[in-house]
């Protein structure tokens, strides 16, 4: 069976859940299991049709008979739209397995079957953007997953705080569609097709398009992708809705709806304008930089642990961008190698993110249904009470941390080379600017990990801060730990095996462009990974890890000959009372002296009032503090649009007298207009 | 005849763990010299050991496994970081194993673990000391990795062994991109060994310590295999600024008797950087924790002037 044959099986099995589950929603006990297996197993073949697709290179091409007389639906899975199937396919699956655990928490407080069928849509919209191979079902695709998305994150819908994010959400949402849709009609419209012609993908490959048009169809693209995967300064709207959703959605969303933002920039970029100028790339580039240091930052800063990992996916969008701009850039220069090497990270990191970003909101999910909190602040200590998910969550941070031998690192470490490559460079600035973003990236890098140090450490470490008693909180049930052990199991396989990974995604870059790195990266043989040359960079992880285990092992064998007594005691206090939770330091705390160095970054505002007793002025006996920290952009960007668009309507507005001969008028003035023009 | 290159990796690997507590000693023996004080003698860190790994160990009720598998992370991963560096031999088959980039987050998985370990028992110590720590390092890495780029830019390399030969091999001269370089990489060496401007590695005043903040529940054999992954980190950082920036005398042949004069030369540099270290850390005084930014940035400024200086000048 062809692949396409079997994404598409895949994609209809899906849809067909869909229609099916109301059916069942009496039965709620029944229909979660049922529905979130069959999500299981659509989300494998598909990942299952999306390897086959990369590993042979097929590129299988279909029309379907469906669709408008003239607008047929075209698909295609060619190696890009396979690895990115893989991509949505290999965590859909893990997600949908957790869900059989987490939706149940649901039951018996609100209906769930909304629930389901909105997260089957939502998966088969995504395979159906990776599939599309036109501009008419690539857009009804994306609306498919807009639409279907904003319905989970009004899930919730009793909080304002979730509505207003909904809202804002499908505003962006379609602030973008529209840019999209502008990018198509710009491309359809020059390939000189008359009629309907020009829509198809195809189509828009052949035609060569003036680099004014050009740029005018990336640009509005770029922009419309952007806003969608939450590049600064498009972002605000992703740290709101993606912790407004149910986590196992939160975990898709952030995990791998950004991804089809990505993708459709990499499909734009590389497959359907193919001819583009440096500077393109410089634009990617200096975005992703942007994002990459600002998302981190602002992620420093949030003490709710949904939000915090929403920014993270910020950051990471933009290492992903990096390694994409570098790729056109190398592209522009004409160095395929290069370029590959770019565009093979930068992938990489897609894959690694969908992995790691969806471990880490799936734990935060666990913790939430464990002590319905999501305050980092009020939690705490809870590695003793949820050991599972607290050590699957530490591999999420290890690996987003970018800490070999897990596989942040290695995605990151091949976009470090991919930057130190810079010398190949024809143009000067270029060649001085590039490394800059090296520096860059190891902030970010760092910055990442001082900021999981915080979240692991507030949560799961120390002792219980919250108000709910702690014996209450039980660890979460089979099936949410059996989605998250996959998923880590994952984050460790492609930190020790990238060669075998890049070996597989290889056929993805030369088929866009004719450059490949795998017989480079796997010169050593499969346990080295050297990009580009054996002389410019290795690495090992296999040798690592290996490494590592050996002389821990040894350690801890030759400390243990002679047996010690362990003697467990309480805390030293310095003599003074006993030591409380609250003495411990918060998310808050640990996060001042970075709001102290980047303070110039927030909008921050600091209150500290001292409260005395009525007739004890000069007595303060309470102290309160009010932080606020505040995203930037809301001031710079947002309140400005919003205040324009207000006074816009107020101004509009006026035409609304309120009385019926006025309006009666308007219609008589325009329909004079029409006929003076029509006529 | 010439040694098997497993023979030199397991020498270098010995090395490192046996030699690094010397080299802690005589750098706080040539310290009290400086400051007029009698020394407790080169051997003070050995018996430290020995007498850490003989004592019982003492941990608090709500320590969890974090904070008792982190001594090992942090021994195992150093040594491993070790074995990475080339110190007396271009020929090590770990070097390939991870290059200049993997070994920076070598170290950044020691220090993410050490902090996760100071905030397990929920001491404010401990949460002040990961605090801090974190705060350092982020602003360190990006500077200590701008400092090795220019190297590794200058060698088109980031493999070790590669910059090693490269550089050894266009013989001595004085380059500005890297003279500058290498004071940045003093400067971060400084910061992430904790020694003096940044944090005092002798103080357990509360306001002032950093890394012993982390460590401070820690007794027995899991404190002595942190002492001495420290001291291997202090080593390790010498051996890796000599392998970068003075890399002169590290590759040769694999003969026992050039192998042994090899290393006596290495020793030597690692004496007279240790007294270097100790002139600045006694010249200098430590500085407010919201002083350091400036002095990481400026580290930083120097490694991005070392990196220009290379694209214009070279």
């Amino acid at each position: 069976m062809p692949p396409l044959d079997v994404a598409g099986f895949s994609v209809l099995f899906l849809l067909g859940s869909a229609l099916l589950a109301p059916l069942l929603s009496r039965y709620e006990r029944l229909l979660i299991p049922a529905a979130f297996s069959s999500a299981t197993l659509a989300s494998l073949t598909a990942t299952y049709a999306g390897f086959a697709a990369v590993a042979t290179g097929s590129n299988g091409a279909a029309t379907l008979a469906m669709g408008l007389p003239l607008l047929p639906f075209n698909i295609r899975l060619d190696p890009l739209a396979g690895f990115f199937l893989v991509v949505v396919g290999i965590l859909s699956a893990f997600v949908s397995i957790y869900s059989i655990g987490y939706v149940r928490g649901y039951l018996g407080k609100r209906p769930v079957t909304g629930l389901v069928v909105f997260y089957l849509l939502f998966l088969a919209g995504m395979f159906l953007v990776v599939l599309a191979d036109d501009a008419y079902f690539f857009l009804l695709a994306w609306e498919l997953m807009a639409a279907s998305s904003y319905f989970l994150v009004m899930y919730e819908d009793e909080r304002a705080a979730n509505r207003r994010a909904a809202f804002l959400y499908l505003l962006v949402a379609h602030v973008g569609a529209i840019a999209i849709l502008l990018s198509f009609g710009v491309m359809a419209g020059l390939t000189g097709a008359g009629g309907f012609e020009g829509y198809t993908f195809d189509a828009m490959r052949s035609a060569r398009l003036s680099p004014g048009w050009g740029a005018a169809a990336f640009f509005l693209a770029f922009f419309g992708f952007a806003a969608k995967a939450g590049v600064i300064p498009f972002h605000v709207w992703l740290p709101e809705a993606h912790p407004a959703a149910p986590s196992n959605v939160s975990a898709l969303m952030s995990g791998v709806m950004l991804k089809t933002a990505i993708y459709g920039m990499m499909r734009v970029a590389f497959d359907l304008i193919r001819d583009f100028p440096w500077w393109w790339g410089g634009v990617v580039l200096v975005f992703g930089l942007v994002s990459a240091v600002l998302g981190v930052l602002y992620a420093l800063m949030q003490h709710d642990l949904k939000r915090l990992l929403a920014y993270h996916s910020v950051e990471n969008i933009g290492i992903i961008m990096i390694g994409l701009g570098l790729a056109m850039i190398f592209t522009s220069f004409h160095l395929p190698v290069l370029a590959a090497l770019a565009f093979v990270a930068s992938l990489y990191h897609c894959l690694n993110h969908a992995l790691f970003k969806g471990l880490l909101f799936m734990g935060a999910g666990a913790v939430i249904h464990a002590t319905h909190e999501r305050n980092m602040e009020e939690m705490g200590g809870l590695i003793h009470q949820l050991p599972w998910t607290s050590a699957l969550f530490l591999v999420g941070c290890v690996s987003i941390s970018g800490l070999p031998p897990f596989n942040g690192f290695v995605s990151e470490w091949l976009t470090f080379q991919a930057l130190l490559l810079s010398p190949a460079l024809p143009h000067p600035l270029l060649k001085l600017l590039v490394p800059l973003g090296a520096a860059l990236l190891a902030l970010t890098g760092a910055l990442a990990a001082a900021c999981f140090v915080k979240a692991f450490g507030v949560t799961f470490l120390g002792s219980w801060r919250g108000h709910r008693r702690k014996e209450q909180i039980r660890e979460v049930g089979i099936p949410m730990r059996l989605g998250m052990l996959l998923a880590a199991g994952c984050c460790l396989a492609l930190g020790v095996f990238p060669t075998l990974v890049i070996d597989w995604i290889d056929l993805v870059p030369r088929q866009l462009f004719g450059g490949e790195i795998a017989a480079s990266a796997g010169g050593y043989g499969w346990l080295w990974l050297t990009p580009y040359s054996p002389e410019r960079a290795s690495y090992s992880a296999p040798v690592v890890l290996l490494g590592i285990i050996s002389v821990v092992a040894v350690t801890f064998l030759l400390l243990h000959v002679r047996r010690v007594a362990i003697r467990r005691t309480p805390l030293w206090d310095c003599g003074f009372e006993k030591i409380t939770p609250s003495m411990q330091y918060t998310a808050t705390s640990f996060a001042m002296p970075f709001r102290r160095i980047f303070g110039f970054l927030f909008a921050i505002r600091q209150q500290v009032e001292l409260v005395s007793p009525q007739n004890h002025p000069e007595m303060a006996d309470t102290l309160n503090y009010r932080l606020r920290v505040r995203d930037r952009f809301w001031g710079w960007l947002y309140e400005p649009l919003s205040e324009l668009a207000f006074w816009c309507a107020r101004r509009a507005g006026r035409l609304q007298t309120g009385r019926i001969q006025t309006y009666l008028l308007y219609s008589f003035g325009t329909l004079i207009v029409l006929l003076v023009f029509l006529g | 005849m010439t040694l098997h290159w497993m023979a030199i990796e397991l020498i270098q690997l010995l090395m490192i763990l046996f030699l690094s507590p010397a080299f802690a000693g005589w750098v706080k023996v040539v310290k009290c010299r400086l400051q007029g004080r009698t020394s407790p003698g080169v051997l003070q860190p050995y018996r430290d050991i020995a007498r850490l790994l003989k004592k019982d160990v003492v941990l608090a009720e709500n320590a969890s496994w974090v904070f008792r598998v982190t001594p090992y992370i942090v021994f195992g991963v150093t040594v491993m970081a070790g074995g990475v560096i080339p110190l007396i031999s271009v020929d090590l088959p770990l070097c390939a194993t991870a290059d200049i980039i993997a070994l920076v987050m070598l170290f950044a998985i020691v220090r993410f673990f050490t902090a996760l370990a100071g905030m397990d028992i929920g001491t404010a110590f401990g949460g002040m000391g990961a605090s801090r720590e974190m705060m350092i390092s982020s602003l360190a890495e990006p500077a200590m990795l701008m400092a090795v780029f220019t190297v590794s830019l200058a060698s088109s390399s980031t493999s070790l062994t590669q910059m090693v030969t490269v550089m050894s091999e266009k013989g001595f001269m004085i380059r500005p991109s890297l003279a500058f370089s290498l004071i940045a990489f003093i400067l971060i060496a400084l910061a992430e060994t904790g020694r003096v401007p940044v944090d005092n590695p002798a103080t357990h005043l509360e306001l002032t310590m950093i890394h012993e903040a982390m460590i401070l529940e820690y007794s027995g054999r899991y404190l002595a295999l942190i002492e001495w992954a420290g001291m291997m980190k202090l080593a390790i950082y010498f051996s890796l600024g000599i392998a970068a920036f003075l890399p002169w005398g590290i590759a040769g042949s694999a003969e026992p008797l050039a192998l042994a004069l090899r290393t006596l030369f290495f020793v030597a540099k690692l004496m007279v950087g240790g007294v270097v270290m100790v002139l600045i850390e006694t010249g200098l005084a430590k500085m407010r924790i919201f002083r350091l930014p400036d002095y990481l940035g400026s580290a930083f400024l120097l490694a991005t002037l070392g990196m220009i200086a290379f694209f214009i000048l070279e």
